[in-house]
């Protein structure tokens, strides 16, 4: 089986992120090693992965409210001033009969923060527990969480193109609301937050030669 | 389960899988291959047939369509006898204005400046590459193209333009522009030069890569 060879780690060595070199690394915990081939600079895991997961993590949260309630953008016409929220857009949009875009800025909008927020708590909660469970599982949807992640923002770039578009003085214009800065500091910080994420760390409890260890918060 | 570590062997021609830490061989590849981590099945290398050339004249062709894409109005919408067409700087602009600067920071970011940086610093590692030039600073420039890659999102952009020309639509008549059928064929085009680099050529000595 594939467990027949050891971690990089469990011999004590770096690979480079970027180009794949193999170092030995420092007995020291010295920060500063660079890759000997192309300059990156090298860790053994990403440094503080767990606690910038985690605080990451709880910013988006915090920001996802506001995003969610306020509004999206206000549209002034003859008739007068409406404000739209995410989800309000959501069902103008499944109302006036395009039921296919109204699911994907659904999807791409609301379900797919929430469910990078779940799945990223899900995935450092259980590299912190050292769980040995679901390793292939988790892999993938560390996958997933960094594949579909770009996607959210979505609403940002409808915003912007109706905001650019719609400015008949006069007769209607449109601005984009507080939540749509909420919105993208959401797309950011959940970037970030998978960014910071090492899944080395899902697979390190394997190679731990002492399983019975206690655990240290 | 994991070996003692008395009894630990090295594979030949070591590489640590990225995503679980595992060491295996580093395969050979035929041209069109690609090597999965035997373990959690990450992508270890792909070896593109013609790499050089491939991603050289595809990043060109990118070159040429940023240009048509940023120069040229995106979408237009015309009502009532007055007509409008943006470009993207000029949408990045007016949402500027409108009183939204982070978010307008944001789109000129992932819409325009990233997507050119990686433009440039793709053409700055593969032009000396194709003229069998190495030198360290490729590898800089290598790491730049990689770290600003997950920040340039035109796929998502152009699923933005198509949902917000829907919501206009029964307002007022939409006009596609030149550049909006640019930027679909940049992603097209961006894409497969990115997937047709080898990135095992950066790392390979001089005259291995002047020998191809």
């Amino acid at each position: 089986m594939s467990g027949d060879y050891p971690t990089a780690r469990q011999l004590g060595l770096m690979s480079c992120h970027v180009c794949g070199q193999l170092a030995q690394a420092p007995d020291t915990t010295n920060r500063s090693l660079r890759c000997p081939r192309c300059g990156t600079p090298m860790h053994m895991r990403k440094h503080a992965s767990l606690s910038t997961t985690w605080a990451l993590i709880a910013a988006a949260i915090l920001l996802y409210v506001p995003a969610n309630l306020m509004p999206m953008m206000v549209t002034a016409s003859l008739l007068g001033s409406q404000e739209d929220t995410i989800m309000s857009g959501v069902v103008f949009l499944w109302q006036s009969g395009s039921w296919p875009l109204a699911t994907v800025v659904f999807f791409a909008s609301v379900m797919v923060p929430l469910l990078k927020i779940i799945a990223l708590i899900y995935l450092t909660a259980s590299a912190q527990r050292r769980s040995r469970h679901n390793l292939i599982q988790r892999t993938r949807l560390y996958r997933l969480v960094e594949f579909v992640g770009r996607w959210s923002m979505l609403d940002i770039y409808v915003i912007t193109i109706l905001v650019a578009l719609v400015q008949f003085q006069g007769l209607a214009t449109i601005q984009a609301g507080p939540a749509a800065v909420a919105f993208g500091a959401v797309v950011v910080v959940t970037m970030f937050a998978a960014m910071s994420f090492d899944p080395r760390l899902i697979w390190d409890p394997l190679s731990d030669p002492t399983p019975r260890r206690p655990d240290h918060d | 389960m994991p070996a003692p570590d008395a009894h630990l062997t090295l594979p030949a021609n070591p590489v640590a899988c990225h995503e679980c830490d595992l060491l295996q061989s580093e395969p050979r590849l035929a041209p069109g291959d690609t090597a999965r981590c035997v373990r959690c099945g990450a992508v270890l290398a792909r070896n593109p047939p013609d790499s050089l050339d491939r991603s050289l004249a595809l990043t060109l062709t990118a070159t040429v369509l940023y240009v048509i894409a940023n120069v040229y109005p995106l979408v237009g919408l015309a009502m009532q006898g007055r007509q409008v067409e943006v470009t993207l700087i000029e949408a990045v602009q007016i949402l500027w204005k409108g009183g939204v600067e982070p978010v307008a920071a944001l789109v000129f970011i992932t819409a325009l400046l990233f997507p050119v940086l990686e433009l440039l610093m793709f053409l700055l590692v593969l032009v000396p590459l194709r003229l069998g030039r190495m030198s360290p600073r490729l590898a800089t420039f290598f790491r730049l193209v990689r770290s600003v890659q997950p920040w340039g999102m035109m796929e998502v952009f152009l699923l933005g333009m198509l949902v917000s020309l829907v919501k206009l639509s029964h307002l007022a008549t939409v006009l596609l522009g030149p550049a909006f059928w640019a930027t679909a064929c940049l992603i097209v085009v961006l894409t497969l030069a990115a997937r047709a680099f080898d990135t095992r050529l950066l790392w390979q000595t001089p005259d291995t890569v002047a020998g191809r």
